[in-house]
């Protein structure tokens, strides 16, 4: 499989970032552009997923748990700013003596938010993926692993209802870093924020793509032995990239409070986890833009299809994961390539062997 | 590969540069401080348009995921009330369009929909709900868009709001109740299991101080997630507590493995009965005949014998996909519709400003399925008798308590002594 | 003691309901690396029949022994069709298996919802299986120790279906090797299925046991899954024993962090103590030399 100019994906991303930062702000109402700003932060986890599953051939399933690293840490500095001096609303009946928790108290400081924001996922995906790749532990069991990480940090959320707000969540903040949330201006920057950071991610892993490591993450998914044979270790080669995704996660979360005004066990938990990964699917795995453009594209259909047929949408969605999983395993994205594809090799191939073709398609 | 650490670093500086762009062009909205004075940012003008012969409003139920076991009868009857009221003309003869919205069990989604119903479809108002969490999504949306939101189910209280209306029972209409049957029945241990979330955690949290009042002795709680079924374990501890009466918060489907468990370790309501505030005609099927004998505190049971309750029953066992028994949180989700119309007709007008200010007069008052409710303008809940019934062999309730007379809501409890004034002052003020 | 014994019951009883959901995954994924994510829903699938067989037979004397067979055919072919419409063609990639079940739980979950009442349904348990059994001074619901003869019934069918018949012989040759056992003439595509079959089979008549447990309705499929996935990670592929100590332990650890900690905290608990243990041994308990993904 020949490769993709370089140029050509930087001069997408710069379209996209025009359509995003300039265009979208325009053109959109108050409420799209706040749902826009929403898959941009899916968007983000989605990016991040896509290093590390389409290219890692990790697939991560808990990534709610990154999620909710960075959207709790934001949104208990915005609840803390909300309560000013006050112990919050919600802490109050449970037991209204007791001070603030302790772990509540640093995210008082901005500094220190932010900087939870980036280290918290950093660290713990460290730990987590040097422990489990180190062992060797891969594949479905991989999967399972984090799926299982994300369900039980869920349930431990729910349950500390005094802590963390539990199954209720965190909501109604009123500042973001001293900024009214109410204004329509605020939450146009708000929006940019999220947005701008969603190209910067997509520049980040254009030049990962691109360098060494990307070369040699793509050669440890194919074949992981080759990889250890030629004197690299592929658990550190994975634990890069899975830190990565993580950090991307954290960051959509951060960015998901101030734009949705609240965050929930229910964002991080099983199903969440997984609908991140539908988008990817649906995008493109191993491609720069598709992770990104299907995440933004599955939210779109939670918002506008799920209004229209609000019961059939979950049929749709299913249908989605079988249809693209089945025969596009590459996602929309490899759509183009694969049209002029079959048209070049005219129509001797039965079906099979060209989804076993497109499979290939990804080890190029 | 001698470019890429140029190439990397012109990608920071353009990253860098991008965001100080975006920031410095859009950090010109209001800041904390400024609007201590001109009262903040206000609500953008409401685009309902109601010229026409019709008025929008907007249905917002979870159609999909967990909570859709449990919401899906509400939003079939919210529909059957729009039905009923447009063959009867309407509201100020204009008929209903309803916008139906699936809240997907995803309390984000409940806050994005509400805003989509209020600034998209220019509802002129929102029912349903089922959840606390689902309503506290809602809160922030409707206050700052200056809309109004209906909601149908009994709540943990300590809560009001000039945009929401309750037509669910608040603590004082049916734990307290609950608490002063139990006191009637000489109860002096008393076990409270729930579900892990902010109705059991709250509605707890002051039973215990009631009934540290009527000197009952609280001799264990419990909680195990929403979507667990499991109990054994938390059964066992009943059984070692040796309570007289078991308070039962339970939502949803846990309370199937809950009732089950809890027959199986030989607890029965001879001996120690379960008093529930989850279960409803609707969900007592599913437990047979496991849950005959126990107890539960509403204010509408299907048993009651009103005229409008005979009409209410008779619409909904006619009604299609009815699955032809009504329950409490069904007749509030039920009476929404018709509070809304009676609200509606004595403002003379669909403005949110003009409806409460009806309110506010309290003479909004009509007959219910449960009886002649009347709305308590200042809080915006609605009176309603106590019961207790009790379950018998056909999965109805024998009514065997009532209260004297309707019940006043009061969601901050400030009638009763019992309730810590500075925690009622800190919650008013955490929600001011 | 008086605390503990009830509650090593009660985790055995449970750890046989995880068994039994286990069960089939262990099959497919030992065999054929699959990861079915609808298997919770063929769990569901299992428990509506036997409300169904209820509404044809009164007498749930009667009626759940008749509905534990048929559930093992109605989830069994459920499972069928799902592995001859979907999972065949996508043997090669079988993570990918996992990500297109999960469009089929999300499927089958509302269809299920909207098919049957919102709010679930009854399934009555059996007069002979209320009350409790006194004995050694202890007080035995008879329902958990039905449960564990269940899957015990259960585990010795499938163990001895496995030694004894040909088609058992031709399922330990696939998994051992699938290639060679291709090339000694045995159709691995038709093991393929009837492995799939009887797994999704067994989710059918866990569904039955769990039913008189829990809820039946379209959510209960969830509450299952990944439990029991943690199952099959922990047990070790490819074996019986690993998953059945595996399923005893989690259900053991659930209901003792249940019964000294709380509800919700359980599972956190023991969730962390499987992930912990597969740090530690990665390829589970015991495991057979196998060329699958593990």
């Amino acid at each position: 499989m020949t490769k993709p100019k370089p140029w050509l994906s930087l001069s997408g991303i710069g379209v996209f970032a025009v359509l995003l930062l300039a265009v979208a702000p325009l053109v959109l109402t108050d409420h799209w552009l706040n749902n826009l700003g929403k898959y941009c932060c899916w968007a983000i986890a989605a990016v991040g997923i896509g290093l590390a599953w389409g290219r890692g051939g990790m697939l991560v399933m808990g990534q709610g748990v990154f999620f909710a690293l960075g959207a709790y840490s934001m949104a208990m500095h915005l609840t803390l700013e909300t309560a000013g001096d006050r112990v919050p609303g919600f802490m109050v009946l449970y037991d209204p003596l007791a001070p603030l928790p302790a772990f509540w108290e640093p995210f008082r400081s901005t500094a220190f938010t932010l900087l939870a924001i980036v280290l918290l996922p950093v660290v713990l995906a460290g730990v987590l993926g040097y422990a489990l790749f180190k062992r060797g532990v891969k594949g479905a069991y991989f999967a399972i692993l984090s799926q299982a990480l994300a369900v039980a940090l869920a349930t431990l959320i729910s349950s500390t209802i005094r802590e963390t707000g539990g199954d209720t969540g965190l909501s109604d903040f009123k500042y973001f870093f001293g900024f009214v949330l109410n204004d329509p201006a605020n939450k146009v920057m708000v929006y940019l924020i999220a947005a701008a950071l969603l190209v910067m991610c997509l520049l980040a892993v254009w030049q990962l793509y691109r360098s060494r490591f990307g070369e040699l993450l793509v050669a440890t998914r194919d074949a992981e032995e080759r990889v250890r044979f030629l004197g690299y270790d592929p658990a550190n080669v994975k634990l890069v990239a899975f830190v990565f995704s993580a950090l991307m996660a954290s960051i959509g979360g951060a960015m998901f409070v101030p734009i949705v005004g609240i965050i929930t066990p229910a964002e991080i938990g099983a199903a969440a986890s997984i609908l991140m990964i539908a988008g990817v699917a649906f995008g493109g795995r191993a491609s720069l833009f598709g992770p990104a453009l299907g995440a933004m594209a599955v939210g779109w259909g939670q918002s506008s299809l799920g209004s229209t047929w609000p019961e059939s949408w979950t049929y749709i969605l299913g249908l989605l994961f079988i249809v693209v999983i089945l025969f596009l395993p590459n996602g929309l994205s490899s759509l183009p390539a694969r049209f002029a594809r079959t048209r070049r090799s005219a129509a001797q191939q039965p079906a099979p062997a060209i989804a076993t073709a497109e499979l290939e398609g990804v080890r190029s | 590969m001698s470019t890429t650490s140029k190439r990397r670093r012109a990608l920071v500086a353009t990253g860098a540069i991008a965001t100080t762009i975006t920031l410095a062009l859009a950090g010109c909205g209001a800041r904390a401080g400024d609007d201590t004075s001109g009262g903040g940012p206000t609500a953008a003008a409401s685009c309902v348009d109601t010229s026409g012969s019709t008025v929008k409003l907007g249905f917002l139920n979870s159609l999909t995921g967990g909570m859709a076991i449990s919401e899906k009868t509400v939003s079939n009857v919210l529909h059957m009330a729009a039905d009923e009221i447009n063959a009867g003309g309407g509201i100020l003869g204009k008929k209903i369009e309803y916008v139906q919205e699936d809240g997907a069990t995803d309390w984000p989604t409940f806050a994005e929909k509400t805003e989509k119903l209020l600034t998209q479809d220019c509802v002129a108002a929102i029912f349903g709900g089922w959840t606390s969490s689902s309503r506290k999504a809602v809160k922030p949306v409707v206050e700052k868009l200056n809309g109004l939101f209906f909601y149908p189910v009994q709540y943990e209280g300590l809560e009001s709001s000039p945009n929401i209306y309750y037509t669910g029972a608040t603590t004082n209409q049916q734990i307290i109740p609950a608490m002063d049957f139990l006191a009637s029945k000489g109860v002096k241990k008393l076990f409270l299991a729930g579900s892990d979330y902010v109705f059991p955690r709250t509605a707890n949290a002051i039973i215990k101080l009631y009934a540290a009042k009527l000197g009952i002795q609280i001799v264990g709680e419990e909680y195990v997630p929403l979507d667990k079924d499991d109990w054994t374990s938390q059964v066992a501890k009943i059984v070692a507590a040796k309570p007289d009466f078991v308070f039962n918060t339970i939502n949803g489907s846990s309370n199937v493995g809950f009732i089950k468990a809890y027959y199986d370790a030989g607890l029965t309501p001879a001996k120690t009965p379960i008093i529930s505030v989850s279960i409803a005609e609707e969900e007592a099927p599913a437990m047979g005949h496991e849950v005959t004998g126990n107890y539960a505190s509403w204010n509408y049971f299907q048993s009651l014998k009103t005229p409008t309750n005979s009409k209410f029953i008779q619409s909904w066992k006619a009604y299609p996909n009815s699955s032809g028994v009504t329950s409490d949180p069904m007749e509030a989700a039920y009476i929404s519709l018709y509070l809304y119309k009676s609200l509606v007709e004595a403002a003379g007008s669909f403005d949110v400003d003009a409806v409460n200010a009806a309110a506010k007069k309290n003479t909004i008052t009509f007959d219910a399925p449960e009886g002649k409710v009347t709305l308590d303008g200042k809080n915006h809940h609605i009176s309603k008798p106590g019961h207790i019934g009790r379950i018998n062999a056909d999965n109805q309730f024998d009514i065997v308590w009532a209260s004297d007379a309707f019940i006043k809501p009061d969601p901050y409890l400030e009638g009763y002594d019992w309730f810590p004034a500075d925690i009622r002052k800190q919650l008013v003020g955490a929600a001011g | 003691m008086d605390v503990l014994i009830p509650q090593l019951l009660n985790g055995s009883a449970q750890g046989a309901l995880l068994l039994l959901a286990a069960l089939g995954l262990s099959l497919t994924f030992g065999q054929m690396g699959v990861i079915n994510m609808a298997h919770g829903e063929f769990l569901m699938i299992g428990a509506f029949t036997a409300y169904l067989v209820q509404r044809v037979i009164d007498s749930s004397d009667v009626s759940i022994p008749v509905a534990l067979p048929v559930a093992f055919v109605v989830a069994g072919l459920f499972g069928l069709l799902l592995e001859v419409a979907i999972i065949r063609w996508m043997y090669r990639r079988p993570l990918d298996t996992l990500l297109c079940t999960v469009g089929v739980s999300l499927i089958l979950q509302q269809a299920a919802l909207q098919i049957f009442p919102s709010q679930g349904v009854p399934v009555e348990k059996p007069h002979w299986l209320d009350g409790q059994l006194n004995s050694f001074g202890y007080n035995w619901p008879l329902r958990q120790l039905f449960t564990i003869l269940l899957a015990a019934f259960c585990v010795a069918t499938l163990a001895a279906w496995l030694k004894y018949t040909s088609f058992g012989r031709r399922i330990r040759a696939t998994v051992h090797n699938r290639d060679l056992a291709e090339t000694s003439g045995i159709s691995t595509r038709t093991v393929d299925r009837i492995t799939f079959f009887v797994g999704s089979g067994l989710a059918g008549v866990a569904g039955v046991a769990a039913s008189l447990i829990g809820g039946t309705n379209s959510q209960m499929g969830t509450q299952y899954i990944i439990a029991a996935f943690l199952v099959v990670a922990a047990g070790g592929i490819g074996q019986l024993k690993g998953t059945i100590i595996a399923a005893w332990a989690v259900g053991v650890a659930l209901s003792c962090f249940a019964y000294w900690t709380t509800g919700s905290l359980a599972q956190v608990l023991a969730f962390i103590l499987v992930i912990v243990f597969l740090q530690l041994r990665p390829q589970g308990l015991f495991t057979v030399r196998t060329r699958s993904l593990a």
